[in-house]
């Protein structure tokens, strides 16, 4: 029996999901049916993707709100690349490469400068946005051939092409965490900072890392995010950050540090996206679906405390 | 252990029972999706209200989801409502370059679409609903060169710049100024069809310009920001204000005299109008391609 409770209290997040499915099921007809399952995937793609580069910054103990920033200025360089004649290739990589080299200098400035994360990603989010307006006019980028559709629109067999770009990226993530020594070390930054730095960890390093990969994973979902509207809006991404830390709180990652993983932020990116399209088909409010979006959060995290003082 | 995987066991069952059960569960009646910008402003929550109260009085199960001002928050609503095999969509962008995607998905599942408000830069649209915004801007035009006699500096405060009803509203109204050359056009900035902007962006123009006799803003929430600044700076007296849309609150500064103008579009009409269209396109009939809504200017 107390095995059972030890595996329950591991995979919390994934028995709320599995309950919030069984509830939805019989609410809605709609709701559980291949092609709908589907869809849910690969509307949670862009955040659950964001919320994998959240999570490597909020087990070092820091946060990042630049994402959603990012998301559209890389979205907005790569749409502007596109559509001015550029290959497809050199458009992606280059907004690629933006992603991480923005998160990189947020990462240095909170490494090297000891700037707390919070300010330095608000900073790095208003700026991020300021240049996306800039470059944009303010005006929706459009107008690209119809292989960079692929992206947000194909399919692999029947899986959406956003969905299979988050598994990989989440193995990926899962591998770099559990399996190599940097994923250890991204632990013990959040663990316990001081004594990794005298173990002789270069903890700067895995903090300016850390923020890159955010940058870089940013970078990703604006990129299918633009193939999917086929176009870039200036204001995408607005508030998508917070979609992010929710994602990442919900699966049972401690914004302390040191606690959690991406498979605990795959369910939580799923609670939320799989709330949002059963709100949907039961056409609820969205005013509605907002409240119960906050109180999915608070009851989470208020049943994740309790089950932690028990221990 | 034993006891976990039992109920997964369970669990399983449970849910390809229900996964058998719901595809056979059959939809009856007719069901129309509208897919709303955003409901954070009146002027389409009086679009939605238009299009329930027509729905019911048609019989029509109308599903209403709102983007928030998020094209991809559209996208993905707009997915859910063909998973819901809706008999039309009716669908009032975000944004028109970005809609396009959810056009074509609807295309596929040859669920007939029907745009209001803003329109679409592709996709098939059996429809589009609209106010005629150019000639909005042109009786604004008309009615300030008329209150100025035909002399006078004019601020111009833009919606959400790339939008359609801040870029037709716009035209209309520098086409309609040509015919006056005593009137300048001083300023015009965009304050994104937001109050709290309209408000930041005419106390910023108060500070630049000493002169300014008439203020027309592509939207009553900004022109009743602007009013805000200009009552604080004390120069209500010397300049009119001009909105455009008659939100409710717009009227009531009509009333208390302090709004000049502004120009009624009628959401509720144009909500009723898509759900009657709908109704056409189940029926069979034949559509016009695009019906525009009448406007009317409101002064008192």
């Amino acid at each position: 029996m107390s095995q059972a409770l030890k595996f329950a209290g591991k995979f919390k997040s994934g028995i709320g999901l599995i309950g919030l499915i069984i509830v939805l099921s019989f609410l809605s007809e709609y709701f559980l049916t291949l092609p709908n399952l589907l869809n849910v995937t690969r509307q949670v793609s862009i955040n659950a993707i964001l919320a994998f580069g959240m999570t490597f910054v909020i087990l070092t103990g820091g946060i990042d709100l630049s994402v959603g920033s990012i998301l559209a200025l890389t979205s907005a360089i790569t749409a502007g690349l596109l559509s001015t004649g550029y290959d497809v290739v050199i458009a992606i990589l280059a907004g690629l490469l933006l992603g991480a080299i923005l998160g990189l200098f947020s990462g240095i400035l909170v490494a090297k400068a000891k700037m707390p994360p919070f300010i330095v990603t608000l900073g790095m989010m208003t700026i991020a946005r300021g240049f996306t307006l800039i470059y944009s006019g303010g005006r929706p980028i459009s107008g690209f051939n119809k292989t960079f559709r692929f992206l947000g629109a194909g399919y692999l067999g029947i899986i959406p092409f956003p969905v299979v770009i988050m598994i990989i990226i989440l193995l990926i993530c899962y591998i770099v965490l559990r399996k190599t020594s940097f994923g250890r070390y991204v632990y013990a930054v959040g663990g316990n900072e001081k004594a990794t730095k005298l173990s002789g960890i270069n903890t700067d390093a895995i903090k300016m890392s850390v923020y890159a990969i955010s940058g870089f994973l940013a970078a990703v979902s604006g990129i299918i995010l633009t193939s999917r509207l086929n176009s870039a809006q200036p204001t995408a991404g607005t508030g998508y950050e917070l979609d992010a830390i929710a994602a990442v709180v919900l699966g049972g990652t401690s914004l302390a540090g040191g606690q959690g993983g991406v498979i605990g932020t795959i369910m939580g990116a799923l609670i939320i996206g799989v709330l949002n399209n059963g709100l949907n088909l039961l056409n609820v409010s969205s005013f509605y679906q907002l409240v119960a979006k906050g109180a999915v959060i608070l009851i989470a995290v208020f049943l994740d405390r309790r089950s932690q003082q028990a221990e | 252990m034993l006891k976990s995987r039992f109920a997964s066991i369970m669990i399983i069952f449970v849910l390809s029972i229900i996964l058998v059960l719901s595809g056979t569960v059959m939809a009856k009646g007719v069901k129309v999706g509208l897919a709303i910008s955003t409901l954070n402003n009146p002027f389409f929550v009086d679009l939605k209200n238009g299009a329930e109260e027509e729905a019911n009085k048609l019989g029509i199960e109308l599903l209403v989801v709102d983007a928030q001002d998020d094209a991809a928050k559209q996208l993905s609503s707009i997915e859910d409502l063909i998973m819901k095999r809706v008999d039309v969509l009716i669908i009032n962008p975000v944004d028109g370059d970005a809609i396009v995607s959810a056009i074509e998905l609807a295309n596929q599942a040859k669920i007939p679409v029907i745009t209001v408000d803003r329109g679409a830069n592709g996709g098939k649209v059996a429809c589009h609903i609209a106010s005629d915004n150019v000639a909005g801007g042109k009786m604004v035009a008309e009615f300030i060169a008329k209150k100025l006699n035909g002399k006078g500096n004019v601020v111009e405060l833009q919606g959400i710049p790339g939008t359609s009803a801040a870029r037709d509203r716009g035209k209309g109204f520098h086409e309609g100024l040509k015919n006056y050359s005593d009137i300048k056009i001083i300023a015009s900035q965009p304050a994104n069809f937001n109050r709290a902007e309209g408000m930041a962006v005419m106390e910023n123009i108060l500070q630049a310009h000493r002169n300014i006799d008439a203020v027309f803003a592509h939207n009553d929430s900004m022109a009743l920001g602007a009013l805000e600044a200009i009552e604080a700076s004390g120069r209500l007296d010397e300049i009119i204000v001009v909105g455009f849309d008659a939100i409710n609150d717009a009227l009531k500064a009509i009333k208390e005299g302090k709004l000049a103008a502004t120009i009624a579009q009628k959401p509720a009409l144009m909500g009723q109008m898509a759900v009657e269209t709908a109704q056409k396109i189940i029926n069979g009939g034949k559509v016009e391609e695009y019906i525009p809504v009448p406007l009317m200017l409101v002064v008192e």
